[in-house]
């Protein structure tokens, strides 16, 4: 078993890699987003010192490692379940001896794993040279923020999961799934660091688990936090990744009872 | 004159037919109203988070980035009413449809834009009335009886540049029918056009003005009713860079056409 999703992954893996061109204009379209956020807090910060409790430089460091960390962490695998539920494929999928939710994670991971090496990784380094950045300075720094980047991929994943499982009940979401994509950005702090909200957001945010997915490993990454601080985050992590297992698996069972092949 | 008339007449016919098939699917129709309404209103929440930290982006208030973000949705959204092809390349040369595509009587780009029309993008309008309605309040701006026709003429100008831009991208799969990722990669670029040029450093700005003009669908044109006259000479090229752009659009397009071989089977 261990080893069929060892092989799922870097079958994924493989397949990125054959699809060059998406990895080529992925890296410009990152660029393109790290650039204009850049300017745009530029202009923001203006001569301000501080804003939110960041300085221009963290800032700046916030928005580039936010970005790669999203690398790692985005994936489409809701709009691939759709395509599969839409195509009637999920019927194969689910007479083959294992489980389909958790082959569709091992893809996006062997696809998370290509963007961390050959996107992330490079990229970091390339805009560490144009922009100051602030590496963490110790290994517990570093491990810390792979530790809860981790994390921040299998709850993002989870919550693709959700919205791709949604595709049984409803058989077209897409627009459910755009949606989910532009909040997910937004409250995860992708665009917008959490503590620039106003309070009461903040405090509604506190009870979602988006933050979990982008802010949290971000924070760490940035130093800004001790590392007490940073081990409680990781397990805020943990807690969301056990709650948000719980709605998929009751509608997994739910989407087996009723599933409808369309078309196939 | 005739021909164009009639094309639209058939975009009357595609509407008609285009609600029957998306209230066959009620739930995402509707999710879809509610998907485009929230990426919509996120942009809107950044300006307004970012304004309650500082008083001024570069010389712009609040309520003039909020002015311009409405303005551009307006044109945006009858872009995408129009021009909704953003998977031309999978739908039509990788699976060879394009084939069927040369044997209608109208136009091949029309019958395109025919195929994949999403009119319930009009809300987008609406949306971006509201917000420009609301700025233009707290602005205290005064508009004239002509600034309604300008406006129409700007917005017009605006989704034809989109246009133009998107359908001379569609019609490089016409060369080379493996994927390229330049669309999502322009995609990108257009929300640029969004916030005023000056807060963009040289090359940026020189890239939405000349070679890919977004400025002219956001910032240019929306600072004519904003009463900026250091842009009005923008304001006023914007419709003369949509007939250009969307000429060369067209013209790349009909050079493809001649070009295609046909793919899959």
């Amino acid at each position: 078993m261990h080893k069929l999703y060892m092989e799922l992954i870097r079958m994924r893996f493989l397949t990125m890699l054959a699809y060059r061109v998406n990895y080529y204009s992925g890296i410009i379209i990152y660029a393109i987003n790290i650039g204009a956020y850049y300017f745009l807090w530029g202009a923001i910060y203006g001569g301000q010192q501080q804003l939110g409790g960041l300085s221009v430089e963290q800032m700046t460091s916030y928005v580039a490692i936010a970005w790669m960390s999203r690398a790692f962490y985005f994936n489409n695998i809701d709009t691939e379940i759709a395509q599969d539920v839409r195509e009637g494929k999920v019927a194969i999928e689910m007479i083959r001896p294992y489980n389909y939710l958790s082959v569709k994670t091992a893809q996006a991971f062997g696809e998370g794993i290509f963007r961390f090496l050959f996107f992330a990784g490079p990229g970091i380094f390339l805009i560490s040279l144009i922009i100051p950045f602030h590496f963490p300075a110790t290994a517990t720094g570093w491990g810390l923020y792979l530790i809860s980047l981790m994390f921040a991929f299998l709850i993002n994943t989870q919550i693709n999961l959700l919205t791709g499982l949604f595709t049984f009940f409803l058989f077209r979401n897409d627009g459910m799934m755009r949606a989910k994509r532009v909040v997910v950005d937004l409250m995860s702090g992708l665009v917008l660091p959490i503590s620039f909200f106003p309070g009461w957001a903040q405090t509604v945010m506190g009870f979602l688990p988006f933050q979990a997915v982008n802010y949290y490993p971000s924070l760490i990454f940035t130093g800004a936090i001790t590392p007490g601080r940073s081990w409680e985050l990781i397990g805020f992590q943990a807690i969301w990744m056990v709650v948000i297992l719980v709605p998929i698996l009751i509608l997994w069972r739910m989407a087996r009872n009723r599933l409808v092949v369309q078309g196939g | 004159m005739q021909n164009v008339k009639h094309i639209f007449g058939i975009f009357a016919d595609y509407l008609g037919q285009y609600f029957k098939t998306r209230l066959a699917y009620r739930a995402d129709f509707l999710g879809d109203f509610v998907s485009n309404l929230i990426s919509e209103l996120i942009n809107l929440v950044f300006i307004i988070v970012v304004f309650t930290h500082v008083p001024l982006m570069k010389e712009w208030t609040r309520d003039e980035i909020i002015f311009i973000y409405g303005f551009f949705l307006v044109p945006y959204a009858l872009f995408s009413m129009f021009f909704g092809f953003w998977d031309f390349n999978e739908r039509y040369i990788i699976r060879g449809e394009m084939d069927r595509i040369l044997t209608r009587p109208i136009h091949n780009l029309a019958q395109v834009c025919l195929e994949s029309i999403a009119p319930d993008r009009i809300f987008g309008v609406i949306t971006g009335l509201i917000i420009m309605g609301y700025a233009a309040f707290q602005l205290d701006l005064t508009f004239y009886w002509y600034d309604l026709f300008i406006f129409i003429g700007l917005v017009i100008s605006g989704a034809l540049i989109y246009g133009g831009v998107y359908t001379a991208i569609a019609a490089v799969s016409f060369f080379s029918d493996s994927r390229t990722g330049i669309a999502p990669m322009i995609y990108n670029i257009q929300q640029y056009g969004r916030y005023p040029v000056d807060v963009y450093n040289k090359a940026i700005r020189f890239v939405l003005t000349y070679v890919l003009p977004f400025a002219f669908v956001g910032i240019y044109p929306a600072a004519y009713f904003l009463r900026k006259e250091v842009w009005y000479t923008y304001a006023a090229l914007t419709p003369v860079v949509a007939v250009i752009f969307f000429g060369i659009g067209l013209l790349v397009w009909n050079w493809g056409v001649t070009k295609y071989r046909g793919a899959g089977s």
